[in-house]
């Protein structure tokens, strides 16, 4: 799969057809990859790694790559193509610039799950069949890749590609048993008060480092609401809890309608707060509130929070339905 | 003096201009009485009213936060309530979700003509908020004291 | 040097927390993190913990000073309480280093009196590290992982905490506990000290080169013409500032409380936009200088200010949070090969 992605990406480059390539790079260990913008084959040649780790959608790069004008390729798996066509729906991406690779992929792994399991000192880390064979200074372990399956990856709504020029590997199916919002209902079922405890537990370990929304593909404001200090919202602290739960519901309910849940904010999180479970209570309701829509299916359609029905039920529905008081 | 220890609690109601703030008029013009906890903000049409306004109220110190316009399809501007009633459904059903008492927020269509529901509908609310107590879970403890 | 049987560990930690506030690291749900130490709760072992320990004494947020207004009069209100005795049990290494980084911030002339407080009452108990991870590279820095600073050094060996006196407030804490500790000699240490050793030679970080940015370097790295592509994927997003057990930067605000003002300062990151943004506007407008800032500030203007120190002690938590993968190991291997 790498190889075969990594001669066509020289292929395009070298015949000229594009001027660069939006891929991901190397890292220092087994298991980390950056993002990068490639121009130069031998780069490509000697850095290029599609593999189970390299898990960042590279969509928004698209965002500041379209500014410089020029031809470019970009390798997009299934889910990256929603954020994709979200970003072409709002007009934040040149589609005639853009040269769409969709990959086949298989679901990531988390390399924290694997040092979850007490793996340390890992020097190399490579891939048999359904296994992984973690190589470190204290000896090698094998373990089933479902078991270290990045939680996004193991509820993926749609191993099918919405766009692309071209595919290497296959295209598959969108499931929509995945189970993704068996967690939101989990919630829902809760009492009021075991869910704020739940909240607060998981918000107050944030510490506003706006990875999640940085990464965000739904984020591309040139100026967010929490940078501008005219606003009377700080933008890198949470003094009280109010200012963690404030973030957090605004980010969320900013991309409400627009979140292809992809899950890139839960994936970087760097104190692992599930923050899909916010998109994902939006999505559900909006789904059951005003019908099934996926943010990304197409780039024509008006998202749920844009449009109205006269007949649309009252706010009032939230004290009536489901969930305990 | 007499001290009243009695929990009132503060409510912040963002009535549409063309609609419910003539309601909240009306209401005074037929000396209908509802309680003065009940602070009003004026705002252009109910769509105005962003989700961040209902968090910064609470966070300055409402216990309740109530959302009044025009009926749906009576908006001065066509369409403006609709939107609104979607966006406050996700917003409600959020704070739900995040375990926020959910009688601290509510949405009510109040017209013009419409003095004694206005009355009504306040005096419900406030005595629904007075029931709940003091909001603690929203509350920012920096504007309390 | 001092033992306390292992099954005696509770007795030790409650000895302590009898006098004085003890936190030390705990497994939680989502990885280790420093906690309150009560009655039940279990010392993790654990290589890490998520945030560093500097959180103890410079906090990611903190008030300074209250105004509050009455009609037409302003009070002002000094917020400053004297910090209370407390106890940081199982700091790392590489973590023990960032106190001395940060002391050459903030106890040098004019003193941060919040942290000089904080320092003044707190004592370090560190623990020497036995099984390090493909991550760290504190050896880079001259940080002996087997041999940790701080006011008391500890060691777990064969079935015993052992410990280790550095300073007078690491002799008084000692003193506390002393009819639980007994005499031992220290060659059950020794071996342990040599086992990791010939562990820490097979981590692929322990001898990363540093000389690179050693003499008279600002220009050089300053201008290479690396910056861009190393910092093109950077998100902009402060993780790898919060992680860090020495990343010192803060900004003031203040928030208007309806009546009043709150002064507060709170963790800065010069990944941000508004980074020492002022009356005329910001002084690093794209992300490549901001980007630039964080590593040269960690390697070449800090040491120029300080004798040479690196302002990096090799934790290791900027290569496993960064979104990107993006890292000072990254910019160090990269740009060291400038100087070739």
């Amino acid at each position: 799969m790498q190889e075969l992605m990594k001669n066509r990406a020289i292929e395009l480059l070298s015949a000229g057809e594009v001027d660069r390539v939006v891929g991901w790079k190397k890292g220092e260990f087994a298991y980390d990859c950056t993002p990068a913008i490639f121009t130069d084959a031998n780069d490509l040649r000697d850095n290029f790694v599609y593999d189970d780790f390299t898990a960042p959608n590279l969509s928004k790069y698209l965002v500041a790559e379209c500014k410089k004008g020029g031809k470019m390729a970009v390798f997009l798996k299934p889910c990256d193509t929603y954020s994709f066509n979200q970003l072409q729906k709002e007009h934040r991406i040149k589609r005639e610039l853009i040269h769409v690779i969709g990959i086949e992929c298989n679901g990531k792994a988390d390399v924290d799950k694997i040092k979850a399991r007490g793996v340390d000192g890992i020097t190399g880390i490579t891939s048999e069949g359904a296994n992984f064979v973690v190589e470190t200074i204290y000896g090698n372990e094998t373990m089933p890749k479902y078991e270290v399956m990045a939680e996004r990856c193991l509820t993926c709504k749609s191993k099918k590609h919405m766009v692309y020029d071209e595919l290497i590997g296959e295209t598959g199916d969108v499931n929509p048993d995945c189970g993704r919002f068996d967690m939101v209902a989990k919630l829902e079922a809760m009492t009021p008060d075991e869910r704020f405890a739940f909240w607060r537990g998981e918000l107050s370990r944030c510490i506003r480092c706006n990875a999640c929304r940085n990464v965000c593909p739904a984020c591309t404001c040139e100026q967010c609401v929490f940078d501008n200090p005219n606003s009377g919202i700080q933008q890198k602290v949470a003094v009280t809890s109010f200012e963690e739960n404030m973030f957090h519901i605004i980010r969320a309910y900013h991309v409400a309608g627009r979140c292809t849940d992809c899950g890139e904010c839960s994936r970087v999180c760097p104190q692992s707060i599930p923050l899909h479970l916010l998109n994902r209570k939006f999505i559900k309701d909006m789904n059951e509130l005003y019908g099934e829509y996926q943010a990304g299916e197409d780039t024509t359609s008006r998202a749920p929070l844009t449009n109205y029905n006269m007949d649309d039920c009252e706010p009032s529905i939230v004290h009536e339905r489901g969930g305990k008081a | 003096m007499q001290v009243n220890n009695e929990f009132r609690p503060t409510i912040v109601a963002f009535c549409c201009n063309w609609c419910s703030y003539a309601g909240a008029d009306l209401a005074g013009t037929n000396r209908a009485t509802y309680p003065a906890d009940v602070k009003i903000i004026r705002v252009p049409c109910s769509c105005r009213v962003n989700p961040m306004f209902i968090l910064r109220a609470f966070q300055r110190g409402a216990d309740g936060v109530i959302l009044c316009g025009c009926h749906p399809g009576d908006c001065h501007y066509t369409s403006g309530n609709y939107y609104a009633r979607r966006r406050m459904t996700m917003l409600f059903s959020m704070l739900d979700y995040l375990g926020i008492e959910r009688e601290r927020t509510r949405v009510e269509w109040v017209s013009a003509a419409e003095g004694a529901k206005f009355a009504a509908t306040m005096n419900e609310f406030v005595e629904t908020v007075t029931k709940l107590g003091e909001n603690k879970r929203l509350e920012d403890l920096r504007c309390k004291n | 040097m001092k033992k306390i049987a292992l099954s005696k560990l509770n007795d030790f930690f409650a000895a302590i927390a009898a006098e004085e506030k003890l936190y030390l690291p705990v497994d939680g749900e989502k990885g280790t993190d420093y906690k309150l130490w009560s009655e039940g709760v279990t010392y993790s072992r654990a290589l890490n913990t998520n945030r560093s320990a500097k959180d103890f004494f410079f906090p990611q947020t903190e008030n300074i000073v209250d105004f509050k207004r009455e009609g037409k009069t302003i009070e002002v209100i000094d917020t400053r309480t004297e910090a209370e005795d407390f106890v940081v049990f199982g700091v790392r290494a590489c973590d023990a280093r960032s106190f001395g980084i940060l002391d050459k911030v903030f106890l040098a002339d004019p003193v941060d009196s919040f942290y000089a407080s904080r320092r003044a009452h707190g004592t370090i108990v560190t623990m020497a590290c036995t099984r390090p991870a493909e991550t760290c590279f504190c050896g880079a820095f001259g940080i002996d992982m087997t041999a940790p600073e701080g006011d008391i050094s500890c060691w777990i060996a064969e079935d015993a905490l052992w410990l280790s006196a550095n300073t007078e407030k690491g002799e008084a804490l000692l003193n506390k506990v002393a009819s639980l500790t007994e005499e031992g000699d220290t060659a059950a240490v020794d071996a342990q000290k040599a086992a990791v050793k010939e562990i820490a030679k097979k981590l692929p970080l322990q001898n990363l080169p540093t000389d690179a940015f050693k003499g008279d370097v600002l220009l050089e790295k300053f201008n290479s013409a690396k910056w861009p592509e190393l910092s093109k994927a950077c998100l902009g997003c402060g993780t790898c500032t919060f992680v860090c057990p020495t990343c010192q930067c803060y900004d003031v605000f203040d928030f208007d409380t309806g009546h009043g003002v709150k002064r507060a300062r709170c963790w800065d990151s010069c990944m941000y936009s508004d980074f020492t943004k002022m009356a005329h506007g910001n002084s690093r407008n794209s992300q490549v200088e901001r980007f630039r800032q964080r590593f040269m500030h960690k390697l070449v203007y800090f040491p120029m200010n300080n004798g040479g120190e690196f302002g990096c002690v090799g934790c290791g938590r900027c290569l496993s949070k960064c979104p990107i993968n993006m890292n000072i190991v990254k910019v160090m291997k990269s740009l060291g090969g400038d100087a070739e």
